[in-house]
């Protein structure tokens, strides 16, 4: 496990286009050194490739527990609809407020940036808000389509709000929809790491319930488990995780749904003290090497992230499933 | 008995659904106990509320009245975890089961006793060897679950429930999608362990002749919301099971002990003989239509049944006709070339 970690650490090392990996090393060490390389790889690199693990493994987990709470292998962190309400408070900010006063026509500028931020993090929490309230009342498949249901309706007023607006507001919201690690700086840095590793403390401290899930919830509560109790506090992590992400880097979608069915596949077990940590491992280094390809190394340009890890993770998938040939043995 | 033998009972218990205020009762008035060492399966027609009985007294389903103790303590103060270490059940749900192996499966059994990861200690892990012998799956263990077959299955979850070292045990149709030799295999397993470990056992399934032949205790759940209980044998003599069970098309019949269907009005036969081939010729008789009649004069043909061992022959009497015959096939044969509507 440890290799995989230090391979997805030196994937992300040979990732910087311009500086060397010597003249890197020598920076963490703070010697005699060029101040803007060190800038760049202190200020912009560290930051990204940071980000990058956590967001790898935030995604990771929470799609390894929305699966099993769901008990199904389609679930992502997004079937609740945090995704669909962080890009409806970003398109409110891009697409509705912005005539107001925020100059939009640079791109993102720092402040922008914030208010992205806090906007579609806004919108993730009001969504999961909404659905964590209903989904009290019912049971688990409905929470699903209830999950379904409410990701449509944000989607529609967002369709709406884009058929209003002008290009190249447009061109704003779609690119922050791409998604990208490079948003997230240092300052930012101390809200965004502290939520995913709570997010992570959490999802361990449902190893037990999570396997018990696994037979189903009245399974599950018949050898003690308080069920509603769990799913609450499950899906609340899960949730904060994968908003967390999406509301400082956007919508990345595939990571979440991919990297736990391949941390089964690697690691031939239902157990998630074994699933949780391979998860995390797994996420963060399809999230890195997404991020490597993404940033075109060698080239002077910077595909949509959320391109790249679909074109990365889903041969992956497909390969896995063919030599399975059957899903059930999979999930 | 000793009243120090219940595990589980319930007194004046309604069960039922509740949803916003409304209620749906399915039965009530129900007094019932459960023993240590006892097998009871119990019985009763679709929708009578078997399902709704085994979970509402697994605590995975509220009661709407009356009071029900487990080991002598009122249910609803007893906590989840506890709770799991008295009582285990295996249900007709499907267990999602990617990368599952039967072992990690049986493990699960064992949550109530473990800590907060999971980790099994010795003992544990001594209770899940045995729970899989117990049931004769322990060369099941390193399989995975979901390629086991409807059988192996049924053991492996038994096995779980096993593990959960609890002295009740409450099984939905475990019988159910088994073939007959697996079904008896499994009522032999699980009567052996109610007896041999001193377990209440309640399973709930819908073949009669199994829980006739295997069961300690009948209980019978009929369409109105009653529980009728008793020995197997009584209820069976008392017709109790007829009038459960018997409809138009049904017939309860307590000499063979179980169903058929009811006689359409038809021709009778005389029949004269013992032992297994007397039991089968008549089975023969009754599927081809004829009913059977004690009254020789009634009769269409008479059947006389006799010889030893492996040299019987079969003699009928029609009108002034005598056929002898070697086997119950020529018999058959015979009876359907003749036509009997003139």
């Amino acid at each position: 496990m440890a290799v995989i970690m230090v391979a997805g650490l030196s994937a992300c090392f040979g990732g910087t286009t311009l500086s060397v990996g010597t003249i890197f090393k020598a920076l963490s060490g703070a010697s005699d050194l060029d101040p803007v390389l060190r800038q760049i790889v202190l200020d912009f690199r560290l930051p990204q490739i940071l980000t990058a693990l956590l967001s790898g493994a935030a995604l990771a987990t929470a799609g390894l527990m929305m699966q099993t709470v769901f008990r199904n292998p389609l679930a992502d962190p997004f079937v609740l609809g945090v995704n669909s309400g962080a890009s409806l408070g970003v398109a409110l900010v891009l697409l509705a407020l912005a005539p107001a006063g925020i100059s939009l026509t640079e791109g993102l500028g720092a402040s922008g940036q914030v208010l992205v931020i806090l906007a579609s993090s806004a919108g993730a929490a009001a969504t999961l808000f909404v659905v964590l309230i209903l989904s009290r009342r019912v049971d688990i498949m409905s929470v699903l389509i209830i999950g379904l249901m409410i990701s449509y309706t944000v989607g529609a007023i967002v369709s709406i709000l884009m058929f209003f607006s002008m290009a190249e507001r447009l061109q704003s919201f779609l690119s922050w929809s791409f998604g990208d690690y490079g948003n997230v700086s240092w300052p930012q840095m101390q809200l965004f790491a502290p939520a995913i590793c709570a997010g992570l403390l959490v999802s361990f401290l449902f190893v037990k319930p999570l396997d018990a899930l696994l037979l189903g919830e009245r399974y599950a509560e018949s050898v003690g488990t308080r069920t509603r109790q769990v799913r609450f506090f499950v899906l609340l992590a899960a949730s904060l995780l994968a908003g967390t992400v999406t509301g400082f880097c956007g919508p990345i979608g595939f990571l979440g749904i991919a990297a736990p069915h391949l941390s089964r596949h690697l690691f031939q077990t239902s157990n998630h003290r074994i699933l949780i940590p391979a998860s995390i491992l797994v996420g963060a280094l399809l999230s890195l090497s997404s991020d490597f390809v993404a940033r075109g190394p060698g080239l002077d340009i910077v595909l949509p992230l959320n391109a790249i890890t679909a074109l990365v993770g889903a041969p992956v998938i497909i390969a896995a499933l063919v030599k399975q040939r059957n899903l059930k043995r999979l999930f | 008995m000793a009243d120090s033998n219940i595990l589980l009972s319930a007194s004046a218990l309604s069960i039922g659904y509740s949803h916003k205020g409304s209620s749906t009762c399915v039965a009530k008035e129900l007094d019932l106990a459960l023993r240590s060492g006892e097998f009871i399966c119990l019985l009763g027609p679709n929708g009578a509320g078997k399902s709704t009985l085994i979970r509402t007294l697994a605590g995975m389903q509220k009661s709407l009245g009356g009071e029900l103790a487990l080991n002598a303590q009122d249910f609803g103060t007893i906590a989840p975890r506890e709770r799991a270490r008295l009582v285990s059940v295996v249900l007709t749900d499907t267990v999602a089961s990617g990368m599952m192996d039967a072992y990690s499966m049986v493990s699960l059994g064992r949550h109530p006793y473990s800590g907060w990861l999971g980790g099994l200690d010795t003992h544990d892990r001594e209770r899940i060897d045995w729970a899989f012998q117990a049931v004769g799956a322990e060369t099941l263990a390193t399989r995975q679950v979901a390629e086991l077959s409807d059988g192996e299955r049924q053991k492996v979850s038994i096995a779980r429930a096993l593990a959960q070292e609890s002295k009740v045990m409450l099984l939905d149709e475990p019988t159910a999608f088994l073939d007959l030799p697996r079904r008896v295999e499994l009522m032999t397993i699980l009567r052996d362990l109610a007896h041999r470990e001193s377990m209440g056992l309640l399973l709930s399934t819908h073949d009669l002749d199994l829980a006739l032949r295997f069961a300690d205790r009948l209980w019978v759940m009929t369409a109105d919301g009653k529980l009728i209980q008793g020995y197997p044998e009584s209820l069976a003599l008392s017709g109790e099971f007829a009038e459960v069970f018997a409809s138009e098309n049904l017939d309860w019949d307590p000499e063979l002990g179980s169903f058929r269907a009811h006689p359409s009005p038809c021709l009778s036969v005389h029949m004269i003989g013992k032992g297994i081939q007397y039991s089968w010729t008549r089975r023969a008789l009754e599927r081809l239509g004829f009913g059977i009649t004690k009254v020789e004069n009634e009769a269409a043909f008479s059947v006389a049944i006799s010889g030893t061992e492996k040299n019987e022959s079969w003699n009928i009497t029609h009108g002034a006709n005598t056929h002898g015959f070697g086997s119950v096939r020529e018999l058959i044969d015979w009876i359907q070339s003749t036509d009997w509507k003139s």
